[in-house]
């Protein structure tokens, strides 16, 4: 057990993966010899050599579509897209293609990669280095969307994401690579995808949130505490497939729901788990349900801080729901 | 070489100049009865769209020597990463008219289940014939990663990436080529130069002098062959094929041809083609080019045609009967396959979908095992 960032889990999980299973590769744009622009894959071409940790040239649609070929043949491609805002030159090949293909062709072709990115704000990035695209991929039938908070998710939801038979997006919220630590089992093991993670136990309100917005969610949740108000935080972890009975539970568990994720409200993530809940089970529901997000504007640079949900906003929002 | 600066095998009165394919009269006579197998296909498909019993096809008529060509330059061990005029690629490695008429009426026996437009063939035996995309151009990047993983396991085999002149406009052509070229990939890519991308003529779809010379810049040998002689197609294509299997990375060839049918079933090119033109081209048909040749080595006389254009005839015809009468795939396909298991969501929206057609009357046998 090691006391790991969450980037050091994820290269730690990375390093795991290519010595289980030499099929394993990973490359993208600097992840070689310079380790990455995060240094998530440093030490990967020292240990494993330029065949298996490479810099490709800079072109996301060739990446992925190199990685789809490369996994319809055999290998386990983990690619590494630099900014999940540089992303969308792959859409087509991540929306038409990986996500397609083992439909398209009945099962006779299929690509299990993994497309890690790191996604969100916080950095100071402007407008195209802090998005949260996930909207745009959980509308896509046969991909899946991972998303982890700590470092023990990260590394176990990785492993089980490579180890995945189906194409997985695996978004790095970048806000948290440096500011969260957490113990780390060494060698193997899995975090099975599709599956919650109960952050915060409480039976007045229910938080719904994944990535970076965790722990701001835990910090909303620590102040609502000392108002006797006790909240049910769940991390999503897993965006698609999602665990639609567990989050149905959860909501059912409080009657009262607020969900909140960085990303833009309109069409964003908390629209679809505010309609599961309405759908399944609104006759539990105390209070309507409230969302915490981002604006439907460009990510902002130096207002960066008034864009992304904190703590305080998310606070308003469960005294909000608690209160009504 | 022609005058053109476009390779050409076979001479105007069926001889060869100087190029000796060394191909048995066996794997002549192959090759030739794939390209009347083909024109049956078209022919029968084009009957079925207008009588209605398929949706849509694709001509292939002036490109199967191109596709012919080509596929009689690969081994069974190779991959072929297709676009969706290459019937003749299927054809020549042994993929059966049936298996192909089943994904031309999307039946239950269709590999791709009934999901994909016909067309659209996505094959694994005996040849990697792989799955088919509408998009233009995405596949061809994909060839290079398939490419890759050849390299890596030091096998001796090689990927043929085909697209037409449009595809050389895409995303996947650039990242294609240029990827291939840094990492030195056993791929071959050929232009099908037929120039239509629909009905946009070859003139502003590049400003290039060729399509071929578009290698250079990639760092790539590039060829320009006239895509209406089959051995001048399976020559550049062979020696492209060589070049990669002994480690010397990719070959751009331009086959240079024309389209003698529409785009699909469901455009009219006369709106678009001069009619001038289109005679001009008749007088290259590419079957009757192979005809010239096989008939000075004695192979071939018109009642030949006549013969093997018959059977070709009659073989597809009946593949068609048999697809005809195979029914359609069950509800149940609708919801496999997204993912190798079945996520609760899915299998939810299943349920209901099949619990609706039950209840309208509609669900038939072979709809499905619910709950998936």
């Amino acid at each position: 057990m090691a006391n790991l960032t969450l980037i050091q889990a994820v290269n730690d999980g990375l390093k795991t993966a290519m010595r289980a299973d030499p099929s394993v590769l990973v490359f993208g744009e600097d992840v070689g010899p310079k380790g990455g622009v995060f240094l998530a894959t440093e030490g990967l071409t020292k240990e494993f050599g330029a065949g298996r940790c490479f810099d490709t040239p800079l072109s996301e649609d060739g990446i992925v579509g190199a990685a789809i070929g490369m996994a319809v043949n055999g290998l386990r491609p983990v690619c590494e897209i630099q900014f999940q805002d540089f992303i969308f030159p792959a859409f087509d090949q991540i929306v038409s293609e990986a996500a397609k293909l083992r439909y398209r062709s009945g099962g006779q072709y299929t690509a299990p990669m993994v497309i890690r990115t790191p996604y969100g704000g916080g950095i100071r990035g402007g407008l195209y280095h802090s998005q949260s695209g996930e909207a745009y991929f959980c509308h896509t039938p046969g991909l899946k969307v991972v998303i982890p908070s700590t470092p023990y998710d990260a590394k176990g939801l990785l492993l089980a994401s490579i180890a995945d038979p189906d194409p997985v997006l695996f978004l790095e919220p970048k806000a948290l690579y440096r500011t969260v630590k957490g113990e780390v089992p060494e060698g193997q093991y899995t975090v099975d995808l599709s599956t919650l993670r109960t952050a915060r136990e409480g039976k007045s309100v229910t938080v719904f949130c994944y990535g970076a917005m965790v722990p701001v969610c835990l910090k909303a949740a620590d102040q609502a505490a000392e108002k006797g108000i006790e909240c049910l935080v769940v991390d999503l972890r897993t965006l698609l497939p999602l665990d639609e009975e567990g989050v149905l539970e959860a909501a059912k568990q409080t009657g009262r729901v607020v969900v909140v994720h960085e990303a833009p409200r309109f069409c964003g993530f908390g629209g679809e788990i505010s309609a599961i809940i309405a759908e399944n089970a609104i006759e539990y529901m105390e209070a309507p349900i409230a969302r915490v997000t981002g604006f439907d504007t460009p990510f902002p640079n130096t207002l960066e801080h008034h864009y992304m949900p904190d703590d305080r906003r998310v606070l308003d929002a469960i005294e909000h729901v608690w209160n009504y | 070489m022609s005058a053109q600066g476009m390779l050409s095998v076979i001479e105007p009165d069926g001889g060869i100049n100087g190029h000796d394919p060394k191909m048995s009269n066996e794997a002549l006579l192959h090759c030739y009865r794939t390209m009347l197998r083909v024109r049956a296909f078209d022919d029968v498909c084009l009957k079925l769209q207008r009588a209605g019993r398929i949706g849509f096809s694709i001509p292939n008529k002036g490109v199967e020597a191109t596709q012919v060509g080509a596929a009689s330059a690969l081994e069974k061990t190779d991959w072929i990463f297709p676009s969706y005029r290459d019937f003749g690629m299927a054809l020549y490695h042994g993929i059966s008219p049936v298996d192909m008429m089943h994904n031309m009426y999307g039946n239950a026996a269709d590999s791709a289940k009934g999901r994909q437009m016909p067309v659209h063939f996505s094959f694994t035996e005996p040849i990697k014939f792989f799955s088919i995309s509408s998009p233009i151009g995405t596949h061809i990047i994909q060839a290079v990663g398939a490419a890759y993983a050849i390299q890596r396991r030091k096998e001796p085999h090689v990927v043929l990436a085909s697209f037409g002149d449009g595809g050389t406009s895409s995303l996947g052509f650039h990242s294609g080529l240029n990827f291939a070229a840094v990492w030195k990939s056993p791929v071959v890519f050929l232009c099908q130069n037929n120039q239509w991308a629909i009905s946009c003529p070859s003139s502003q779809q590049t400003a290039s002098e060729s399509y071929a010379i578009k290698a250079k810049a990639y760092g790539m040998p590039g060829v320009k062959v006239d895509g209406n002689d089959l051995l001048a197609v399976r020559r550049a294509v062979g020696e492209a094929v060589e070049r990669a299997r002994k480690g010397g990375g990719p070959t751009l060839i331009e086959a240079f041809t024309f389209r003698m049918g529409g785009h699909s079933t469901s455009d009219d090119p006369t709106r678009y083609v001069p009619k001038e033109l289109l005679l001009e081209w008749e007088r290259k048909d590419p079957v009757a080019n192979f005809e010239r040749f096989l008939a000075k080595k004695k192979l071939w006389d018109p009642a030949a045609r006549e013969k093997i254009a018959a059977e070709s005839f009659a073989e597809i015809d009946a593949a068609a009967k048999v697809a005809e009468a195979t029914p359609r795939p069950g509800i149940e396909t609708i919801f496999s396959d997204v993912y190798r298991d079945v996520p609760q969501h899915i299998r939810r929206q299943g349920q209901a979908a099949f619990d609706l057609a039950r209840r309208k009357g509609d669900a038939a046998a072979g709809d499905g095992a619910f709950p998936l």
